[in-house]
């Protein structure tokens, strides 16, 4: 049977769409109407205002996002490129949303559930799947960011209890979560804790005067003699391979999402330029305009292809980190760029909330260094290639 | 309690629509959507489930494509679904899709029939009316809100000035109005499920129907001509030169609106 093409679809260039499974595609619009349902229409306030709604979690629990990729305990289990179609729908509708996304399943959950003991996993997982219990993850320190294994935060055994002191920066969920999963110095090496926050000793400061993610809680974590039972221990991984196997689960999120930001920025920009007349003309009809639209879009078709790609290695079990650094530090600066020159098209308006644009390019500035800053993930494909390390 | 809701799939509305040029019909492309209206009706029957134990059938008639639309409502929570698609039922019109929609009914044995109160394709409103005349059982139109009594089912029927409370025993059907509840999600652990859900497929002689009686042979109408809507006509700019309030007051009394 030979099938007539239709007209080109100016959204899905490449017909990226068309390579989902059914599932997949049911998924994908399923977030897609969620985003368009309870983010979209009122996200623009909620970065102006700096507010992160919470009370979306048990919305996005009862879908069955949070943890979506984890195997039983009341997630949802599906596959890693479900995960990353889902984190483009969640972050074209807004980066904070899908850093909250991010961090309670592959930060704070997916460790309780790779690391963690049955009665953890029984005692935490069912009710972060189900956005009950907010999670959240402390790794970097203000003194300690890229190179993250200089961290100070120490845990001491005291008999069967462990001591817990130092601070955390810059943690995503930090003022709201219920439950931290602390990563801290110890004499047998760097060890995961589980930390609920109401144990005394803990508090959390918000970090205000944000320009990006502001619609997103960002926090400091301070420890003043945390005391912890002997099993808040993550029983079952010591060393930095613990943070950094959290780190590649939620930068796999990232490489997709940013995919999201990037189109948003295109499609608004696109729509823009069509609308907007300038000489007596829409300004899609200017060749530098279109020249611009054009780029935006082969950026955003091949940042989709690369992420789609590095899903189905994922789901054979054939990723490695270095592949996950290529997605993560391509698709982040391909986005940047798209929502940059989007931003141009846009004109003045261009520079308020009343367009998704803005919002997306400066959100991108703090998704170009979590996770791993866009130098450290050359400085790993660096390795890769060469078999040398220059980190030091 | 046996519930069947009726489920259109219908191209999706965010994609320009294309008609076939000599039989003016809606060319159906394979990925189609569920009809935005009925993840109300889907809503209406998985709560009253919920309420009073029960099954979900979903019925459907039109090429099933690739089902996109009918696993859809089977991901938000229905158990199984009859969808009709067979090639007599070309150039079906609204009664010749009741006549099927209420056979296939027949066949599952309901005890409640939920329906949207006009599709978003094709909105002629008549089916849901249609197929109760064919059951014989009386239908509760425009729900705004519903409840499950004793004995049968009772609801809020939307008139111009306010409402009417309908109440009925069973078997009945009730047609239900956007903004009744707030349509679920589908849950992922659904959309996984959904493929294991039994659809059954049928033809028009599956339920004992015959060919003539349907398709654009019974719906006792023909489509003859179709024309775009006319565009909109400019406004009228009045530039302000300090009189222009009197202009617009005096395009008001004109209007006959003051
Ligand atoms: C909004 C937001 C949310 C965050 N959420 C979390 C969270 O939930 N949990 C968490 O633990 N952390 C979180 N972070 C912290 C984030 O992971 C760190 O900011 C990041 O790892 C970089 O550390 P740093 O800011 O200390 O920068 P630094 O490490 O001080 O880096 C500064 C600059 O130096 C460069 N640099 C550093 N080392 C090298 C080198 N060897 N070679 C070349 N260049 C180098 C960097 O690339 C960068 O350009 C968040 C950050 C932000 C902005
Ligand atoms: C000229 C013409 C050609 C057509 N050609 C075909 C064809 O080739 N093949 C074909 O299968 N159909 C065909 N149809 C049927 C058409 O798609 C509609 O299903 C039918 O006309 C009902 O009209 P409506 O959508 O206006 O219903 P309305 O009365 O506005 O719908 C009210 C409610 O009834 C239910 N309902 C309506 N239609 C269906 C349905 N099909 N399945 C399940 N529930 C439904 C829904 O709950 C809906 O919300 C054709 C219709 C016309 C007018």
């Amino acid at each position: 049977m030979t099938v007539k093409p239709g007209p080109i679809d100016a959204l899905d260039f490449l017909e990226i769409g068309s390579q989902l499974s059914d599932e997949e595609r049911l998924l994908r619009d399923t977030v897609r109407q969620f985003v368009e349902d309870k983010i979209l229409p009122d996200v623009g306030d909620w970065y102006d205002q700096g507010y992160f709604p919470k009370e979306l979690a048990k919305e996005m629990g009862a879908m069955g996002l949070l943890g979506m990729h984890l195997e039983g305990y009341g997630c949802a289990g599906t596959s890693a490129t479900a995960y990353g179609l889902a984190s483009i729908e969640l972050e074209a509708g807004d980066t904070g949303a899908r850093s909250f996304v991010s961090v309670q399943g592959s930060l704070a959950m997916y460790p309780i559930w790779e690391f963690g003991s049955e009665e953890q996993k029984q005692q935490w997982l069912p009710a972060m799947a189900a956005g009950e219990k907010i999670g959240c993850f402390g790794l970097t320190e203000p003194d300690s960011g890229s190179d993250a294994a200089s961290m100070r935060t120490s845990a001491k055994r005291d008999g069967s209890d462990w001591i817990l002191n130092g601070s955390k920066m810059w943690i995503t969920n930090g003022g709201i979560a219920d439950v931290a999963v602390v990563w801290a110095r110890t004499d047998e090496g760097i060890r995961g804790f589980i930390v609920p926050t109401d144990t005394p000793g803990f508090s959390t400061n918000d970090i205000h005067k944000k320009v990006s993610l502001r619609a997103s809680v960002t926090s400091e974590l301070v420890f003043d003699n945390v005391r912890l039972p002997a099993d808040a221990v993550l029983p079952n991984v010591v060393g930095m391979k613990g943070p950094l196997s959290c780190l590649n689960e939620a930068r796999f999120g990232i490489l997709f999402g940013a995919v999201g930001a990037a189109r948003a920025c295109y499609e608004s920009a696109l729509s823009y330029s069509k609308e907007r007349r300038q000489f007596d003309q829409p300004i899609a009809s200017f060749q530098l305009t279109q020249d611009k639209l054009v780029e935006m879009m082969i950026s955003v078709n091949r940042s989709a292809l690369i992420a789609m790609h590095l899903g189905r290695m994922k789901d054979a079990g054939t990723i490695r980190p270095a592949h996950i650094s290529f997605g993560k530090k391509e698709n982040v600066r391909a986005a940047l760029a798209v929502a940059r020159s989007a931003r141009s098209v846009l004109g003045a308006n261009g520079i308020t909330l009343e367009y998704p644009v803005i919002r997306h390019m400066t959100n991108l500035e703090s998704v170009y260094t979590y996770e791993g800053t866009n130098e450290v993930h050359t400085l790993i494909l660096g390795q890769a290639i060469t078999g040398i390390n220059a980190f030091s | 309690m046996k519930i069947a809701v009726c489920v259109k799939q219908i191209p999706d509305p965010a994609t320009p629509y294309q008609l076939d040029p000599t039989t003016h019909w809606v060319i159906r492309p394979p990925d189609q959507v569920m009809d935005d209206t009925d993840r109300y009706g889907v809503e209406v029957a998985l709560q009253l489930k919920e309420a009073s134990e029960g099954e979900v059938v979903l019925v459907s008639m039109g090429p099933a494509g690739n089902m996109q639309g009918i696993r859809q409502a089977l991901a938000m929570g229905a158990d199984k679904a009859v969808i009709i698609d067979d090639a007599e039922l070309k150039g079906s019109g609204a009664l010749s899709t009741a006549k099927v929609l209420a056979a296939a009914i027949k066949r599952e044995g309901a005890d409640l029939v939920i329906a949207g109160t006009e599709s978003s394709d094709g909105y002629t409103g008549v089916v849901p009316q249609q197929i109760s005349e064919l059951l014989d059982v009386p239908a509760l139109t425009f729900a705004r809100k519903f409840e499950k009594t004793e004995t049968g089912i009772r609801i809020e029927r939307q008139t111009q000035s306010g409402y009417d409370v309908v109440e009925c025993g069973l078997p009945a059907l009730i047609s239900v109005t956007a903004g009744v509840v707030e349509p679920r999600y589908p849950t992922f652990k659904g959309i996984m499920q959904a493929k294991q859900k039994p659809v059954d497929q049928l033809t028009v002689s599956d339920l004992g129907l015959d060919g003539d009686s349907v398709g654009g042979s019974g719906s006792g109408q023909d489509i003859t001509e179709v024309s775009p809507v006319p565009s909109r006509q400019a406004g009228q700019v009045i530039e302000d030169d300090g009189e222009g309030h009197l202009r617009i007051v005096e395009l008001l009394e004109q209007a006959k609106v003051v």
